[in-house]
């Protein structure tokens, strides 16, 4: 029975079911939090009762609660944990992809073209999809952007690693001076364009909460039905492909995906770093690098995290600092200390 | 026959890099290719497991042309060791050597019994269970290129392509590792097609050995008949003394200053 180890078998169940766990713990929590405290059996009792239709259940309770719940603050909360979710693994399949562990959602200028979109649409005040505008313009600042650097590294030898990094690094070089330029001729609208750069899931609706869903779990399914081929991938070009692997197929499939679920991502709340890079990290040191098992769990505990900071910078900080700030302010440090951690003894990553 | 390679060409951009090359391996044989360094060996290995694709040619494999065979199909039939295997993410070299079974897996299932005792026979019998729970990112060139080895042998496929498989590894696994390869040539009629730098080797393992230069054969045949000065000379522009060593059971070639 030596061999147990080899199965993507039992610890991974127990692993996912944990962190299930702590994530609805985490979501029951957070919606009691804020300037009006709601007790957790009510919060509980009002999700309960809106899943089951049963008006009575919530008869006892002040009539403005199942208000803030619902319509404020589970949107908002729902679209954190679903962009937490939706960074992380779309981080495990760039650093699969690239086969780089420093590799992010954000690497292949993802960001940088959402950015640069979005500063348009606020710039020129474009409003015709009403609140919509930015986060869409954002999203096909994303695409374009994506679909440019894939056609500037498959012009020499194929989408491979380095061709992909650097045209992502010059792409989002050109982008960044470009945004810079838009804040300089932005005059008073330059308050909003950093802003929204920032991130923030304020305000968020139902609307975000089921667009975020549709994308993350299209993209989840598309990545776990990979997954395996991932691995593979692991192993080089050369090697990949001789295991039955159609490597350029498998890595654009993969690319083009995760860069819309980081983009979809973005859209709806603006640029939270870090995520997309330090969780599959550190899932890596408790599953292992099987994508089959690193990508849910990676999922789960990015939900976990993005929530836990939204929570912390919406309900328990004096007063709400943007949510990418947050995340690169503990991520950044944090990844500082893992990485010397890697360079001075024997660990996982 | 295994293989029938007819007039193929290959280009890198402008350069031509395998030259109008012909030629027929027939299945149950050690072939071995021999030539200086970027004479076209190991792109011609990639047209071989269709990584590349040929600008014109045709390789016929088991009597089908190699384009119209599925990468899945391909992967149960040839099997891969590259010359410098580099990997960035910390799988255990146990998860390595099992990879080669994903062939035969279905997508979503868990490796069957049998697929785990072929594993377990393969990893004890090429010495990597020294290192089966070790990270592969943690281990030495040469016990990497083991582990590699033993991933390639667990694909269990009728053609096992080594591109300079050994080159990195101490003559004691060298030799063991070759052995592995022969006997699967031997007694279960596999082929095996191999890039080698090492002449005296080639000579104590390989039925026929290909002689590459600029993309093209310069010479091939059973090894005792094409294994001569002129070849060596013709090839790598090297003088050498080619003789009957009755210790190796094989020619052997040795330099001079």
């Amino acid at each position: 029975m030596k061999f147990k180890e080899i199965r993507p078998g039992k610890l991974v169940g127990t692993q996912i079911v944990l962190l299930s766990a702590v994530l609805c713990a985490v979501i029951v929590l957070s919606t009691g939090l804020g300037y009006i405290q709601v007790p957790f059996i009510d919060v509980i009792k009002i999700i309960a009762g809106k899943i089951s239709g049963q008006q009575r259940m919530l008869s006892s309770l002040d009539n403005l609660l199942p208000v803030i719940v619902i319509d404020v603050r589970l949107p908002r909360i729902l679209t954190a944990t679903i962009v937490g979710g939706g960074l992380a693994i779309s981080g495990v399949v760039f650093q699969g992809i690239l086969l780089n562990p420093l590799a992010d959602p954000y690497t292949l200028g993802v960001s940088a073209g959402a950015a640069f979109g979005a500063s348009l649409a606020i710039l020129f005040n474009i409003d015709f999809l009403g609140t919509y505008s930015v986060p869409l313009f954002a999203f096909a600042g994303a695409t374009v952007t994506l679909l440019f650097v894939i056609y500037l590294s498959s012009s020499g030898g194929g989408l491979s690693s380095n061709n992909l990094i650097l045209s992502g690094i010059i792409v989002a070089a050109i982008l960044s001076a470009g945004i810079s330029f838009l804040k300089y001729v932005a005059d008073e609208q330059v308050a909003v364009i950093i802003f929204w750069l920032m991130g923030s899931f304020g305000s968020r609706t139902w609307t975000d909460v089921s667009l975020t869903f549709i994308c993350v779990s299209i993209g989840l399914t598309i990545f776990i039905f990979f997954a395996r081929d991932l691995n593979l991938m692991a192993l080089g070009d050369r090697t990949a492909s001789s295991l039955g692997i159609d490597t350029k197929k498998v890595s654009l499939i993969l690319l083009v995906t995760a860069s819309m679920v980081a983009a979809i991502c973005v859209s709806v709340s603006g640029i939270i770093g870090f995520v997309g890079l330090l969780i599959p990290h550190m899932m890596r040191s408790i599953t292992g690098p099987d994508n089959r098992k690193l990508i849910p769990v990676s999922m789960l505990a990015g939900a976990i995290l993005l929530l836990s900071a939204d929570t912390v910078t919406r309900a328990i900080l004096p007063s709400e600092i943007p949510i990418g700030v947050l995340t690169a302010l503990i991520g950044g440090p944090f990844f500082c200390y893992i990485f010397r951690k890697r360079q001075t003894g024997r660990t996982g990553f | 026959m295994a293989y029938q390679i007819n007039d193929l060409t290959f280009y890198y951009g402008n350069k031509k890099v395998i030259d109008h090359l012909s030629v027929t391996l027939a299945p149950g044989k050690f072939y071995g290719i021999i030539g200086p360094n970027g004479c076209g060996k190991s792109t011609f290995l990639d047209l071989l497991v269709k990584h590349l694709r040929p600008d014109s040619g045709t390789i016929i494999y088991k009597g089908k042309d190699l384009s119209r065979y599925s990468k899945k199909e391909l992967s149960t039939q040839i099997a891969l060791v590259p010359q410098n295997f580099y990997i960035n993410f910390p799988f255990s070299a146990k998860e390595i050597v099992m990879m080669g079974r994903y062939p035969h897996i279905p997508r979503f299932a868990a490796p069957s019994l049998h697929d785990i005792k072929i594993v377990r026979d393969i990893i004890e019998k090429t010495g990597a269970d020294q290192v089966e729970d070790r990270f592969i990112t943690e281990l030495s060139g040469g016990e990497r290129q083991r582990v590699v080895f033993a991933r390639a042998l667990a694909q269990d496929t009728p053609v096992l392509i080594l591109d300079e498989a050994t080159s990195s590894l101490d003559i004691n696994y060298g030799i063991n590792l070759l052995n592995f390869a022969a006997e699967g040539v031997r007694q279960a009629g596999k082929t095996v097609i191999a890039v080698m730098q090492d002449i005296n080797l080639a000579a104590l393992f390989c039925d026929y050995l290909i002689f590459m230069k600029e993309g093209a054969i310069k010479a091939h045949g059973a090894t005792d008949e094409v294994l001569n000065q002129n070849t060596i000379r013709s090839v790598f522009n090297v003088d050498t003394k080619v003789y009957f060593e009755p210790y190796a059971d094989s020619k052997q070639v040795v330099f001079k200053r």
